[in-house]
Order: C-alpha cells, then structure tokens, then sequence
C-alpha cells in the first residue's frame, strides 16, 4: 500500500477534454484514469486502452454456467434420481432448457460484476480515494502519477495550458491488488484517415 | 470517389442476368416436367415450392419496410444513412406480390387439395373440425384478404417511399417537425397494417392452413421473425455491396455494427419463439398438436429439423457475439447469406411435411426458383436503388446518422 503522488486536472466539458487527452498522450505522458460523471463514448479509445475483455470472461462465465446446469440436472434425473415425469424421457433436454438458460445468465451476469469490481479494485469494505467529489456530478476529472519522467510542477502546468479548470495534486494509496488497467495504455497514434 | 447516385455496373448487371437467366430456365422446366407432369406427387412439389418460395421472398423484402416503420416510429435516426436501400429492396413487394397471387390463383382455382386441405369440400363436409374453421379457411376469404393484404402492403409502402423522396429538397425547421410527423403517421398505418395481416392472420392463411387441423398460437410471430430476420441480412448484404464499391459515404462500421445486432438480436428471438412453440407441444403431448411435430423430428424431415437449428441458432449466435465479427463485412456476408438460406430452409420444413409428405425433394427446381427469386430481387433492387440519390440528405435526421455512434 504505496503511497502516490498524483496530479489531478479538472475539466469542465468533454469538448475540452477530448482535445486535452490527445495532447496528453502526444506529450508522452501516461493516465492513472479520467474520472467522468456519466460513460463518455470513445473516451477509452481517445485514452488508447485496450479493448476490455470482460465479453471475454463474460461468455466464459456463461459457459460454466451452462455446463453446470446441464450436468446436474443429467445427473439427478438420470443416476441419481430418475423419476417417470408425464412419459417423458429421463435425460429431457427440452425441458431443462429455461434452466440452462438462467443458469448461464445468472453466471454470466455475476461473474462479470465480480470480475469488474476485482479489475477495479472495488468492495464493500474498501475505501478509494476520491480525487474530486464533483466527479460524480459534472466533473471531468483526469488524473495523471508523477513520475521520473512526469514532473510534477510541469504537468501541472502543462495541464493547465490544455484547458484544465483546476490543477492540484494529491498524494493516495494506489490500489492494494494487482489491477493492473492504467498500465495498458497504447502509444500515441496519429489517426487513420481513410 | 464518393458516388451520389447508384449506377448499375456491368458486373451487377451480368450476374443478375446469369441469375435471372438459370432461375427463369428452371421454371419453365419445371412447368415443363412437373406442373403440366401427370405424376401427382411431381404436381405437388410444383406448387408447394412455388407457395414456399414466393411466401418466404414476399414476406422477407416486405420486412424492409417494417424495419423503416419501426425505426421511424421509434425515432430512431441512425438509419438515415442507409434508409434507401431497405426503401430499395421494400419497393419489391407489388412485384413479389403479383407473383405470390398467381402462385395462390393457381393453387386455390387448381383447387389443388394436395397443397391445402380445406379446398376440398366434400371433404370439409364430414369433418367437424375443418367445418368449424370454413369460415375463416375459405377461397373467398382466402383471395380477398392476400388481395387486401399485399394491396396494403404496397400501397402505405410506396406512401412512406414517396414521403422520403421529399427528404431530397431543403426544408427549414417547421417543415421538417411537420415532415416527422407525417412519417411517423404512416409509419403507424403500416404497423398496424402490418400486426393484423404478417403478426397474425397471412401466415396461419398461406402457412398454418396447410396443417388445417393443426393449430399454434406462436405461428405468425414466428414465421414473422423468422422473415424479419432474413430481411435484415438482405439489408446488410446490400449495404455491404455498396460501400465496397464506394457508395454510401456516411455509413460506417457503427452502423453495420447496429444492423449485425439486428441479425444477432432477432436470430436468438427466432430461436426463443421456435423454443416456445416447441416447448409447450413437446410437454403438453396432445396427439392433435403434436401430429406437427411427428414427421418432422421422426420422419425423412428429421435432418433438416436439426439443421434449421443450428444455422439458424447456434450458428449465428455463437460468430455473431462477438464485437469485431459485427464489424467485419466479410463475416456479416457469410452470416447474411447463410440466414437467408437457413429461413429459408425454414419455410421449406414448414411447407413440405404437410403438402409432400414423406415424398420431399430439394433438388433443381426448388433451388432453381430460390436463384430465381435472388435474380429478381438483384434486378429490382438495382433498379430501385438507381431511381433516387442514395441518401436523403434533408432529412431531419441525418446528421444524427452521421454522428452514429455505437
């Protein structure tokens, strides 16, 4: 549990956020996360993360939830238990697809909120460190580690140069596991125009 | 290049002609050696391709124009882009219709009991059940309310097309909350068109009836569906042709993106009505329902019983999930096409056990009327799409189509 400098810039509106991203990224410098009130489409991309896989882990999810609800119920209904239920075979597939189905939601569905929180670094008995409450509210909120290479007094500035409203810093705990999403960001690229 | 204006290239126009041209071979074939043929069961292959063909194309390119109605009753702008072309393909119902009617005068005026049951009278006569239903399977009722139906169809379609024609001239702000309004009037005339005649009564008189004791709540939304999804993978298949040859500026992946989701989306919903349909019937095993069922789990149908599930469910579901492969033309073209020919296995399995019975064929003529009908909706297709400017650039919505985002 390291404690981290931070230098965080506030924005008021997208449309000035959107250009301070690129800027950011073109000089080099690495985000922690950008905090926004509401998902802003294409912030990730703007950002240059990786697509998530949560589908990914989401469809595997599923999958265990699908195997498991069929293997269950084939081995209730026809080892461990088989029962005469109106003529129909024991091992009734049709009958046992609505199960399934949920089953493989619910899994699906779980999963990728635990797998989210754990990515996150989030739970119930977990304090994060909230780098602007109006975060929640109107706030674009971009947050920016010092390092060797990211001076703290010249990021503050240059942060300002790009349209920052606010610039301060802080010094928080970073995460306590091994989320590892900040780290993932691609190199600037200059967009294809097609 | 970013082309306005579609033109018929001389590629389009040679494989709609090839297309056209075999198609056309193997109907006067079939006239030939099975209509005109006295082997009966040749007879009955005859028309009861016929019936499943010119339903099923019927039903597809009429989908167009439900997904325009829907979409503009929903207010949904991010079709704009690409609003022409469903216009394009939905412009074919008066043609397909005439050609569905001549299919039903022959069968009901052939009095050809082999395809529908209930035109036999002396037969309704000593049965109670097709009795109590000779009210509503009747070939008055029968001819009126196709007529009524397809003349509908045609007419509030080709209102909602010239409506669009008028999203080509400037309009100011009044004009166009006024030009919305308009729309979304007729859009609505249509669907409800649409829920009395495809959501109900048309499949259980062109389809349902040809099992006349048999009977499925499910059935219309289900041949619905299963039309609507084939629809919009002819939407797709020409969307994608177009901006591969550089039409159609303002799609991009986005909006392929949100037609792929159609494609995914309504395939599961096929599968869920299929599953519902099944379900209840499998469970339930009354023998009047389940005389449905029978010969197309147990009999000679059983393969293609199967293969309609997986083409049409797992096939689908499973390469469409993923996000990139909605973004892919080269995925959604194999998907497009492999839709249509898994619905239309669909129709095949819903006309053939009941007409043909254990005598089934899939051979030349049925596959030769599906190149038929391909070369048909090419040819009009193109036509139509030339007729106009391939975006309605004064639509109010349009630029809400170009910001599409998904």
């Amino acid at each position: 549990m390291a404690l981290k400098k931070f230098v965080v810039g506030c924005f008021e509106d997208e449309k000035v956020l959107f250009p301070a991203v690129e800027k950011v990224r073109k000089a080099g410098y690495k985000f922690h996360d950008i905090y926004t009130p509401f998902p802003v489409h294409g912030l990730d991309k703007a950002m240059g993360l990786r697509d998530t896989s949560i589908h990914t882990a989401g469809f595997l999810f599923g999958m265990i939830g699908t195997t498991t609800a069929v293997t269950f119920m084939t081995w209730v209904f026809t080892k461990d238990w088989p029962v005469n239920i109106g003529g129909k075979p024991n091992f009734a597939l049709p009958a046992w697809i609505p199960i399934t189905f949920e089953l493989t939601v619910l899994c699906a569905a779980v999963g990728m909120v635990l797998t989210f929180c754990y990515i996150c670094q989030l739970a119930p008995f977990l304090k994060r460190h909230h780098f602007h409450p109006r975060a929640t509210d109107d706030l674009f909120v971009m947050v920016i580690e010092c390092s060797e290479k990211a001076n703290e007094e010249e990021l503050k500035s240059f942060l300002g140069s790009v349209g920052a409203q606010e610039v301060n810093t802080q010094v928080a705990e970073e995460g306590w596991w091994i989320g590892k999403y900040d780290e993932e960001q691609e190199l600037y690229k200059e967009p294809n125009i097609a | 290049m970013i082309k306005q204006q579609f033109e018929i290239s001389a590629g389009y126009k040679k494989w709609t002609n090839i297309l056209l041209g075999v198609g056309g071979l193997a109907l006067v074939l079939g006239i030939i050696f099975l209509g005109m043929s006295k082997d009966e069961v040749e007879q009955t292959r005859f028309w009861a391709s016929l019936l499943q063909n010119s339903v099923f194309f019927l039903l597809v390119v009429n989908a167009s124009m439900f997904f325009i109605c829907a979409t503009t009753l929903a207010h949904g702008g991010w079709q704009m882009a690409f609003r022409r072309v469903p216009e394009a393909i939905s412009s074919l119902v008066p043609v397909f219709g005439i050609l569905a009617m001549l299919v039903f005068v022959g069968i009901v005026f052939g009095h050809r009991h082999d395809i529908y049951h209930w035109l036999d009278k002396e037969h309704v006569e000593h049965d109670p059940i097709l009795k109590g239903k000779s009210g509503f399977l009747n070939p008055t009722f029968f001819m009126v309310w196709s007529v009524v139906a397809i003349g509908l169809w045609s007419f509030v379609g080709a209102k909602m097309r010239k409506l669009s024609s008028e999203a080509d001239e400037k309009m100011d702000g009044e004009q166009g909350a006024k030009y919305v309004v308009k729309n979304t009037a007729w859009g609505a005339a249509f669907l409800v068109i649409f829920g009395l005649t495809v959501g109900s009564t048309i499949p259980w008189l062109w389809l349902m009836s040809i099992d006349p004791h048999w009977y499925s709540t499910m059935y219309s939304w289900y041949t619905f569906i299963s039309s609507f999804v084939a629809g919009m993978s002819l939407v797709v298949l020409f969307v994608v042709y177009l901006k591969n040859h550089d039409y159609l500026e303002y799609v991009t992946e986005e909006h392929l993106h949100d037609l792929g989701k159609f494609m995914f989306a309504f395939s599961v919903f096929w599968t869920y009505l299929w599953y519902s349909q099944f379900m209840l019937i499998w469970y339930a095993n009354i023998p009047e329902e389940t005389v449905y069922f029978k010969p197309r789990m147990q009999g000679v149908y059983r393969g293609i019983f199967f293969l309609n599930l997986i083409v049409n469910f797992a096939v689908p579901f499973l390469l469409l999930m993923r996000r990139g492969s909605k973004r892919n033309y080269t995925t959604l073209t194999f998907l497009a096409i492999l839709i249509i020919l898994g619905h239309w296995v669909d129709f095949y399995q819903m006309v053939m056990p009941g007409t043909m019975n254990e005598h089934y064929s899939l051979g030349w003529f049925e596959f030769g009327i599906l190149v038929l009908y391909a070369g048909l909706i090419m040819h009009f297709v193109g036509k139509g799409l030339s007729k106009k400017p391939l975006v309605a650039l004064h639509h109010p919505y349009i630029k809400e189509s170009i910001i599409h985002h998904t």
